[in-house]
């Protein structure tokens, strides 16, 4: 079979494509990047389909040995990537020739890397797609939900070399600063928070905590306190943020459950969660409310300005 | 339509949540299966997800395609024309459970506070029908309900990272069988060694929303040869 053949798998990479949609009503959550707007660059600069499945790759440790040639694309974190002994930028294509090797090192800033390789991993797919959700055993190349092993073979078909392309340095993503700023929208039960507790939310600095994953983002910070009525499980959308009993935020993210009853003050706004994506637990956030008209025109701005 | 219903409140930005009803009850759960079916009809291309549950619906839109004030208005005209016709009869099934201390981390608190002894939490527990309002938070988990009010109670203050596959389990008035290992905050009564979700299978989940369910006490010789021993290893007391 022709592809990658994975030497070390690194951390933990993960196959994801666009994610699994309309089985919500059987409990089945999304999946996808958590990154999305690294791994759009990437699928985009390999001349891929949107929903084409590539690798996220969690702080980096991957190291792949081709046996065809074509292009890949990796973006996202800041790594070291080398193509056997020579180092390569990132968010730009290279050209892979068979028996090369692809060694993406640890990332200096920000977490999350995205590899793509021209016309996308040929992974078996399982309700509708590729994505890895390894809470749920679904997805990935057994679909099972595992993870990348030492010895999978990444099922890739050969392509002629292309002139190489990058994204221009505006495009990409800064990890500087403390405090990330995340925008987010009220809803849901907003109003069970008085304007106290909206105020402390708003102010507060939240640390991310070690028991965060693409599951959730668990925040340590001031509690947030509000009247506990008997509340009946509801579905939940990406980025909502609900507040247990203890006060402390919990953000759910892609591989999140669909229904929870816990109440939620509103939800991050998907833009901002893949800078989420790329904060490594300890690291500071800070929210910030934007309206839905505000929210829904910077989506259709964005759309736009995208060739 | 129940009066001051539905309501419609912003869930995220491609998202919101439509309210039938105060309580759940089979009239509320048809109006939701007809309104997601409609919508299906009438928005599919501008539709990503709906989550339907015991008195609500979550519709995930494309934001690009529909804005929220055109969607709220769609959701209220087809809201308006939906029927609550109770769906054809569902199917109905016996779930063993192993009830137990061991099995069952917070049933010695769950008496407590329900001021009733163990047995009578276990008794009560599985002499109830049970109807399945919804399914989510993970594949095949099935929200199963009402609860007898004596014996309701409100989930964990921090949820536990761990959860063993097949826990069954107590939020306020609804419970349930955890279908995999995973996070969850319900209160743990005991353990069901049969598999609720295998995506290798059609239809992949045991149950479908509007089936009934009912629980059968067995003992821990009974729940080890029906194949349950690993999950005992996997309770988080």
């Amino acid at each position: 079979m022709s592809g990658f053949t994975v030497v070390n798998p690194g951390m933990f990479s993960l196959i994801q494509d666009a994610g699994r949609h309309g089985f919500h009503n059987i409990g089945i959550t999304t999946g996808g990047p958590f990154d999305d707007y690294s791994f759009n660059w990437a699928n985009r600069l390999c001349d891929n389909l949107e929903s084409a499945a590539c690798l996220e790759i969690l702080v980096g440790g991957l190291v792949l040995e081709s046996n065809i040639s074509t292009q890949i694309a990796i973006t996202g974190a800041d790594v070291p990537i080398k193509i056997n002994d020579k180092s390569v930028d990132g968010w730009s294509t290279q050209n892979i020739s068979a028996g090369d090797q692809i060694s993406i090192g640890y990332a200096s800033a920000g977490c999350r890397s995205y590899l793509a390789v021209a016309g996308g991993i040929q992974c078996p797919l399982i309700f509708g797609s590729a994505s890895t959700v390894k809470r749920e055993k679904l997805g990935g190349l057994h679909k099972n939900g595992q993870a990348l092993m030492q010895g999978d073979l990444l099922p890739c078909n050969a392509s002629q070399v292309k002139i190489t392309r990058s994204v221009a340095e505006q495009y990409r993503p800064q990890f500087d600063g403390d405090v990330a700023e995340i925008r987010m929208v009220l809803g849901y039960q907003q109003s069970q928070f008085d304007a106290s507790q909206l105020d402390r939310f708003f102010t507060a600095v939240y640390t991310i905590s070690q028991q965060s994953d693409r599951m959730g983002y668990r925040l340590e910070g001031p509690a947030i306190n509000y009247s506990h009525n008997e509340m009946l499980s509801e579905g939940i959308c990406l980025g909502a943020i609900q507040i247990p009993a203890d006060g402390q935020p919990i953000i759910l993210l892609c591989d999140r459950q669909t229904i929870g009853g816990y109440p939620k003050i509103g939800s991050v706004f998907s833009q901002d969660i893949a800078k989420l994506a790329q904060l490594m637990p300890g690291r500071k956030i800070r929210f910030k409310a934007i309206d839905i008209e505000q929210a829904q025109i910077i989506l259709r701005q964005s759309a736009q300005s995208i060739i | 339509m129940n009066k001051g219903f539905p309501k419609i409140a912003i869930a995220g930005e491609n998202s919101v949540i439509v309210y039938f009803s105060e309580r759940p009850c089979a009239k509320t759960s048809s109006l939701i299966a007809n309104t997601s079916k409609q919508l299906n009809n009438n928005l599919s291309n501008k539709l990503i997800d709906l989550v339907p549950s015991y008195h609500s619906l979550l519709v995930i839109y494309n934001a690009l395609t529909i804005d929220y004030l055109t969607i709220e208005k769609e959701i209220h005209s087809i809201v308006a024309n939906a029927s609550d016709k109770e769906l054809a009869n569902g199917k109905s099934i016996e779930l063993p459970v192993y009830y137990s201390l061991e099995s069952g981390p917070d049933l010695r608190r769950l008496a407590k506070h329900a001021k009733l002894t163990i047995d009578e939490v276990i008794s009560i527990h599985h002499q109830t029908e049970y109807t399945v309002y919804a399914m989510g938070f993970s594949p095949g988990f099935a929200y199963l309900g009402e609860t007898d009010s004596r014996i309701a109670m409100p989930r964990l203050c921090t949820p536990r990272t761990m959860v063993p596959k097949g826990a069954v389990a107590i939020a306020d008035r609804q419970t349930a069988i955890y279908p995999s290992q995973s996070p969850g905050g319900w209160n743990l009564i005991g353990l069901c060694p049969t598999t609720m979700f295998d995506p290798s299978q059609h239809p992949s989940t045991l149950v479908e929303v509007g089936d009934k369910v009912s629980f059968k006490a067995i003992n821990r010789d009974e729940f080890i040869q029906l194949g349950g021993k690993d999950q005992l290893s996997g309770i988080e007391q």
